[in-house]
This record gives structure tokens, sequence and C-alpha cells, in this order.
């Protein structure tokens, strides 16, 4: 295994000390959209870790994402708070219980059966919360009020900005670190070529639902601070969409790599929030510019600093 | 016969003409797949351009008839416009970038489509010939135009088999599907072959959307929901199986019918458990070979 070159780390050093002064000179709505990308960030790591490192192209991943959010609303008394160090830990678990139930079945298929079952499995929840009266139905649910935590206050711009900062850099060091143990190596062999690895004595499935339940956490961790920052949930977050979405962040960014899906998801949540701005039908040039960078840019953005960093050195 | 009979008849009779309708698209998609190893999450928005054009010349013409007549060879034009544009650059690479590049081309059709025709429902009146409904005890009938759909469904599943199994056409595609090299390798023109895949798989899709548009209309969306759908259907067929893709839709059809009656609080998710059993029980589908 190679060590990682200086200049990425050192860029990422920079990257996060960037972020960290952010707040200092950034306006309160530079603060919430900048946490919107953060979150989406956790998201798009989470997926990195299925697709870029175990080989996994789910399609639906955006079901942990959801059921993270709608499990605050779950979780929140209807005029009151709900406690931040009690709900989310069990946001997580749900998403996690979920992802471990669903990947049982979808981890027996691979390839393209593994891409359509899983989004259909995704779908499966959108149809399942758009038909429930309890859920709100296609209409969504609003939390009125924000969870407390009694160390900060989730309801303040800043204060919630650090608060997506922080799962940003602790999901990327959680999966920085486990990259480098065992199981992350046994991840990266299935990826390579799983019947080696069985035929090495490795339980290659255990290793990939562990992985599969492991990002619908992390999945579910982004959902609840998505659903904390606005105060609303609906179907759409379950939805084929925001699945392409973070599957595009973490190919644009350049897939395992970990700190490609958070360029990414900067770049994707940028460019839509310039479009939506510019204009209502913002999905077209959105998606013009993800047809062309699939056929142009195909290791991403961090394969174009890859190149750029040998051409130099 | 008794009503309560009868009702059920009916369910039936729609749950096989759901099916039937659903597998022109889900063949398509398994066509495609099957002999170029493409998937194409854009196969939804064939079905809903054949709907709008429909609706479309349907105001111009005034007659539905003409309007498929018209209507095929457009979308089949533009159907293998993409192909060369957009698809012939993906068939050697993996299925994750053929994913994301038909999820751009997806919102992208999506949004021309809300730019051209707007966000409103349209419908397309029955044609005047089929407008009747056929009796069948005092108070139940069925109407004639979803009996016409299945049977039009029917005439394209038979041409479509023997299209694969009778014609040299159909030799070279099934040929093509199980080893591309040595079709190759005997002169046949694999790039041909690709295009009359996909040119079919275009024409059925899309007209499947316009024999739907008199009792489904068009809406924003409506590609997406037969795309997933299809995929579900292809998930239980085996993947490259015309066979399973023509259980696997009238098994959903059926499935998706009767969960509406039964329960409806729970009927968008009917056919997805019917997948989670499916899948428990052959991980590759009803008609799967090895899955790749």
């Amino acid at each position: 295994m190679k060590t990682r070159a200086p200049i990425e780390t050192a860029l990422l050093a920079l990257g996060l000390v960037a972020l960290l002064l952010f707040p200092l000179l950034g306006a309160k709505f530079y603060l919430q959209l900048f946490a919107k990308i953060m979150i989406m960030a956790v998201f798009a790591m989470s997926l990195d870790l299925l697709v870029g490192y175990a080989g996994l192209v789910s399609f639906g991943h955006a079901a942990f994402f959801g059921i993270g959010a709608y499990m605050l609303w779950w979780l929140s008394p209807q005029y009151a708070a709900a406690n931040f160090w009690f709900s989310l830990p069990a946001a997580m678990a749900a998403a996690a219980l979920a992802a471990l139930a669903v990947g049982l079945l979808v981890l027996r298929c691979s390839g393209v059966y593994f891409i359509m079952v899983t989004l259909a499995f995704a779908q499966m929840f959108f149809y399942f919360a758009t038909g429930s009266k309890f859920f709100g139905g296609s209409d969504g649910v609003y939390i009125y009020v924000k969870p407390v935590s009694g160390l900060f206050n989730l309801g303040d711009a800043a204060q919630f900005y650090y608060v997506a900062l922080t799962a940003m850099a602790g999901t990327y060091l959680l999966l920085r670190g486990l990259i480098g143990t065992l199981f992350g190596r046994a991840l990266l062999g299935i990826r390579g070529n799983e019947q080696r690895m069985r035929s090495l004595g490795f339980s290659t499935f255990g290793y990939k639902l562990a992985a599969f339940a492991l990002a619908g956490a992390l999945a579910g961790l982004a959902g609840y601070l998505d659903a904390a920052q606005f105060g609303f949930v609906n179907p759409d977050l379950f939805g084929w969409r925001l699945s392409g979405l973070a599957l595009m962040m973490v190919i644009l960014g350049g897939m395992g790599t970990l700190y490609g899906p958070i360029l990414g998801a900067f770049v994707l949540v940028l460019l839509q929030d310039t479009l939506s701005d510019a204009t209502r039908h913002w999905l077209l040039p959105m998606g013009v510019f993800i047809i062309l960078a699939v056929l142009f840019l195909p290791r991403g953005v961090s394969g174009l600093l890859k190149r750029a960093e040998g051409k130099n050195g | 016969m008794s009503d309560s009979l009868v009702f059920f008849l009916i369910q039936v009779l729609n749950g096989v003409q759901e099916g039937l309708l659903l597998f022109l698209v889900a063949s398509g998609l398994t066509l495609v797949f099957g002999i170029m190893g493409v998937i194409n999450l854009a196969h939804g928005s064939f079905y809903m351009l054949g709907a709008y054009l429909a609706y479309a010349l349907t105001q111009l013409t005034g007659n539905l008839f003409f309007a498929v007549l018209l209507a095929v060879p457009l979308a089949v034009v533009f159907g293998l416009a993409l192909e060369a544009l957009l698809f012939r650059p993906l068939y050697a690479r993996d299925h994750l970038y053929q994913v994301l590049l038909t999820y751009g081309l997806i919102l992208a059709l999506e949004e021309m489509r809300s730019l051209v025709f707007g966000d409103d429902v349209h419908g397309v009146a029955l044609p005047r010939a089929l407008d009747f409904s056929i009796h069948l005890t005092g108070a139940l009938s069925y109407p004639a135009y979803r009996l016409f759909m299945s049977a039009m469904c029917l005439v394209i599943a038979g041409g479509l088999w023997l299209l694969i199994q009778k014609t040299r056409l159909g030799m070279a595609i099934r040929a093509g599907a199980s080893n591309r090299e040595m079709v190759q390798s005997l002169g046949i023109d694999i790039a041909w072959i690709y295009r009359a895949v996909f040119a079919l798989g275009v024409a059925l899709a899309a007209f499947a959307g316009m024999i739907a548009v008199p009792v489904a209309s068009v809406f924003p969306g409506m590609g997406n929901q037969i795309l997933i759908i299809s995929f579900v259907v292809v998930v239980i067929g085996g993947i490259g199986s015309i066979k399973g893709a023509f259980l696997g839709s009238l098994l959903i059809g059926l499935a998706d019918t009767f969960g509406q009656v039964f329960a409806p609080q729970l009927a968008g998710m009917t056919v997805y458990v019917l997948m989670a059993a499916v899948l428990l029980w052959r991980p590759a589908g009803l008609f799967g070979g090895n899955p790749r």
C-alpha cells in the first residue's frame, strides 16, 4: 500500500482550517448552505465506502438517509424538543438495522442486479412513507422544535455549522481509519476479486454486510442532520433522485478516496444552488452537466488533481 | 355468474392488461441489457416520450391511430440519435457510468418535457371506435379499449417471439447475447445488431406509452414510475430473459392490481414484497442464468 501523498494531506488540512475559520466571515445564508453541503458530504462518503471500497454500487442509498430523517421526526414530541444525545444514536441505529435487513437480501445479488435491487428497495420505503398516514403521506411532516443537547444550540446557524463540520470530519477520520484496518483491506480485496477472498477463507458476505450496515448508519446520521437543519421531512428523501445525486458526488469527486466525495458534494450542491437560483428548469443544465462529466471526466476531480500532481512531481 | 366472481374476473383482466403493458417496457430493458450489456435508466423516458408524442399528435391529427403511426418512427429516430451520441461511448465502460449518464439523461429529458408541455396532467380521448363497454352483468361491465390494449400487447409479444426465434436477425441477436466476440469473428456486424436492438427497445417502450395514454393520461414523472417497476420485473424474471420478463410482468401486474383492491394502504409496496420473496428463493430471478 502506498502512503498518501504529502500534498494531499496538506490540502486536506488547509481545507479543514478554511472551513473552521469560515463562520468568521461568512454570512448566515452561506453558513446554512455550507452546513447542507457538509451533511451531503457525510452521505456521499458513506456511499463511497460501498462503491469505492467494497465495489457495491448502491442506487438506493437514500433509503437510509430517509430513515435517519424520519427517526428524528418520530422521536420528537410534537411541540417539544427531542434529546440530541438520545435521538441521534437511535436514528443511526435504526438506519443501520434497516441496512442490515435490506443488506441480507440485496447482497445475494451482484453487479447490475445489485444496482436494480437497491433502487427497488429504496423505492419500497418511498411508497411506504407515501402511503402511510402515520408518516404524513406524500406531504411529509414537520419537526417544529429542533433537538436540544445542553452543550450547543442547533437553532444557531454558526453552531449548527460546526456540528455539521464535526460530523463530516468525524466521518472522514472514522472511514479513513477503518480502511487501514484488516476490515478495510478485506473490503478492497473483495472489490478486486471476491472469489479469491473467499478461497482465502474470508466470509465475504459478512464483510459486505458489515460495510452495508455501517454505510447505512452514516447515511442515517446525514439524514438526521438534514431533518434537524430544515425541520421538514418528506418521502422524496428516500427517492432515486437523491440516491443518484450521492452517487454522482462520489464519482465526480473520485471514488475510493473519501475526500473525493467531499469535493463532489461541494461542486454539486453549489452548482445546484447556482442553477436553481438562475432558472426554474435547473434540472436540465444539471442533467447535461452530469452527462458531460461522465463522458469527459471519468476519474473525477481527484483524478484531475492526481494527474496535475504527477506532472509537477 | 355472481357479481363477486365477475368482480374478481375484472381484476384479473386489469392485472393482465397492466402486466402486458409493462412487458413492452421491460422486454426492451432486458434485451438492451442482455445483448448490449448496457443498463439504461432512461428507458422509462422513452415510455414518457411515446405518451407525450401520442398526446401532441392526437391534438394535431385528431386521431390516436394516426398519431401512433407517426409517433413510433419519430421515437425510434430520437432513440437512435441518443444511441449514437451518448450510449456508444458507454458500451465498454462499467455499469456505474452507464447508470450515472442515464441518470443525467433522465433529469434532462424530464425537464425538457416540462419546458415543452408544462407540468399539467393531460388526457387523450378514447378512440371513438373503441369507446364502449362490454356488459358482463347488470351492474358490471368492462371497457373495450382495455381489451384492445391487451390484445395489441399480446400480438406484439407474439411478434417479438417470432422475430427472436425464427428470423436471421433474431438468430444474430441470440448469438450476440451469448458470445459477442464469436459473432463478430463470424462476420456479423455487431454494431448494427446493437442499433437494431436499441431501436426495438425504444419502439416497444414508446408504443406502450402511446397506447396507455387514453387510460393513464400524461403526467410528470410517468417515465420513472414505469422504469422502476420494469426493473422489478427484470429482477424477478432474470436479466436478459424475454420469457422471464413476460412472466414477471404478468406477476407484477396481478400483484399490483390485487394489492390495490385488498390492501390499498400498502398498494405501492406489494410488488416490492413480491420481489423480495423471489430474491430469497432465486437470487438470479426466475429465468436468470449467472448474474453478472
